[in-house]
């Protein structure tokens, strides 16, 4: 059993080893060994930009079918508020809603407005705050991740305000167990998925605590089924339907939707991995200390851009930013009580109850005088190689190649250049590396 | 000590190349964590480094930054050729600087940059020869039990 859970898997079946995924792995955690690729557990941060760029679909994102809805005696849908920017701009969440209904769950539930709670919670705890900033939302599992391995000294930063889907799971399995007269257990809370990232912070919470819910179920798989649901479906009042959305809430479908709905003066909002690595070290050298809060999410645009989504990622995003301009505009403000959620918060309701631990990635020796002369081998092989990171020796970079030697996880030999033209000199060099590789290991 | 143990490499800064400025001093950052360096030394070399390195890039035409690295000591030598400082005792009190509108619009020049370095650093020391250039050494203990 390997100690981190991830929610990516290769069928190996299917691998072709075309190494797609080697160079867009933001984490370099795929090695290709032996035509078939791999993945590191220890760096791997489950973006899920492996699974989008496959040719053969080989890498598979794991989430759950729907027949683990038959397990319980009553079952939940709780899906991500960027299930509503999914359709046309005129099918509003409440006809999604009920469109769910249809498809075999006991009900549905708007996490919306629970996101909205807890983006009052986020403003509360915000306030409160006295450590060095900025802060930074813990609502994308990816970032998470991405502190605990390449980070570890921001994660204090990490807001511990539990996720909206944890809190609705919770609450809903409490209120129903005691309308229904039936153990919670029996009760079923599905999550319906933009990204497969969500997967593993229900199986392996960042925070080592338990999760409220019992699965994750791909948006895309629930797409077509959903959309012919809701056909039949009677148009209602739209300006009725349009009151019952919580602004702050459907927010949190796009990057920067926490800080426009809550109007945070100080804060920023980033997406892509490639874009929140430049954020963070930014953060490290302690440029961004005037900044109060960071809404990061690993996927483009936000869970929006979600690998399991459907839409094109601009399309929902416009859809999530009119209907919030909409809101805007017809004032309507159907959202949680502040002093209601501010006694909650008093109570520490919206506190997550684990903390999260760094899990840095290994250093190349945990002594410092070895870890020193490995890393010295590290460049003088490196300096050795051609540098055009061709990835033929199944390692994403030279320098990652030069490491993976250095670790013992790969020969020089490796190398289909197998060393430059002037190799009579060059053998000898190799031949004293390989031996100090050697003794280094010892 | 056999230099075996010793981890020695040079970057380069330009001056004036704000484009790239900040590379050097994540590089560094890369090397420290890669070899397990404490990460609570990481993030005071980090910004001590960061801020070093935006120095030579405002002010002066070059540099390099030599790291070097034992058991014992984590060692950062800043050279830079460019107008040098003339009064240091002057230049590292808080709050005093020469940035202009620019660089302020970006966030630099509110006077802490040697203040922080200093700060940061468990050793620190500046010389300068006004209109030559201004060489810091900014260094860090490894040994825990050595400095604290």
């Amino acid at each position: 059993m390997s100690q981190y859970f991830h929610s990516i898997r290769i069928d190996t079946e299917k691998c072709e080893g075309r190494m797609k995924c080697l160079r867009v792995c933001p984490t370099q955690a795929i090695r290709v060994r032996d035509g078939k690729a791999a993945i590191i557990e220890e760096k791997c941060i489950d973006c899920g930009e492996c699974i989008t760029v496959c040719p053969h679909g080989a890498i598979v994102p794991l989430t759950d079918p729907f027949g683990e809805l038959s397990k319980f005696r009553y079952t939940v849908a709780i899906p991500s508020p960027a299930l509503y920017a999914q359709f046309g701009r005129e099918i509003l969440p409440e006809k999604i809603l009920s469109g769910i209904k249809k498809l075999g769950f006991d009900s549905a539930f708007d996490l919306a407005l629970t996101c909205g709670e807890v983006s009052f919670a986020i403003q509360e705890y915000l306030r409160d705050y006295k450590g060095p900033k900025p802060l930074i939302s813990n609502a994308c599992p990816t970032v998470v991740r991405l502190i605990q391995v390449k980070y570890p000294e921001l994660i204090d930063q990490i807001i511990p305000i539990e996720l909206p889907r944890e809190l609705a799971g919770r609450e809903i399995k409490k209120k129903l167990s005691k309308q229904l007269k039936i153990d919670e257990k029996e009760i079923g809370a599905f999550y319906l998925t933009p990204c497969p990232v969500k997967m593993i912070s229900i199986k392996q919470p960042a925070e080592k605590g338990k999760s409220f819910l019992d699965g994750a179920i791909s948006i895309a798989d629930v797409y077509g089924p959903l959309l012919s649901a809701m056909e039949g479906i009677e148009k209602g009042s739209y300006r009725k339907a349009l009151e019952s959305i919580c602004i702050l809430g459907v927010g949190w479908a796009m990057v920067g939707g926490i800080c426009r709905t809550l109007r945070l003066k100080n804060s920023l909002a980033v997406s892509g991995l490639p874009e929140i690595i430049k954020v963070f070290d930014d953060i490290e050298r302690g440029k961004l200390r005037n900044i109060d809060f960071i809404e990061a999410y690993s996927c483009l645009q936000g869970c929006v851009g979600g690998s399991l989504t459907v839409e094109n990622l601009y399309t929902s995003y416009n859809k999530i930013l009119k209907l919030i301009e909409t809101l805007e505009f017809e004032q309507i403000k159907a959202c949680p009580d502040i002093r209601e959620v501010r006694k909650l918060y008093s109570q520490n309701y919206f506190l997550i109850k684990g903390k999260f631990e760094p899990r840095p990635l290994k250093p190349l020796d945990t002594d410092l005088a070895k870890a020193i002369k490995k890393r010295k081998l590290k460049e003088e092989i490196y300096e050795l190689l051609r540098k055009i990171d061709c990835g033929v020796c199944g390692a994403p970079t030279c320098l990652a190649f030069a490491e993976d030697v250095v670790k013992g996880y790969a020969d020089l030999t490796d190398c289909i250049f197998d060393l430059p033209d002037n190799m009579e000199e060059l053998s000898k060099e190799l031949s004293d590396l390989r031996s100090n590789i050697h003794k280094s290991k010892k | 000590m056999s230099d075996e143990c010793v981890l020695s490499q040079k970057f380069k800064i330009e001056g004036g190349n704000f484009g790239n400025a900040g590379k050097a001093s994540t590089s560094i950052k890369e090397i420290l964590k890669e070899i397990g360096i404490d990460p609570s030394i990481v993030i005071r070399a980090s910004i001590a480094i960061y801020e070093a390195e935006m120095n030579v890039v405002m002010y002066a035409k070059k540099g390099i930054i030599t790291l070097n690295i034992t058991p014992e000591e984590l060692h950062l030598k800043l050279e830079d050729e460019g107008q040098g400082i003339a009064d240091i005792y002057q230049a590292m009190k808080e709050g005093f600087s020469t940035a202009t509108n620019e660089m302020r619009e970006m966030g630099f020049g509110a006077g802490m940059g040697l203040p922080n370095i200093k700060k940061n650093a468990d050793r620190f020391e500046i010389t300068s020869i006004p209109g030559k250039g201004t060489t810091l050494d900014i260094i860090f203990y490894l040994n825990k039990t050595g400095n604290q």
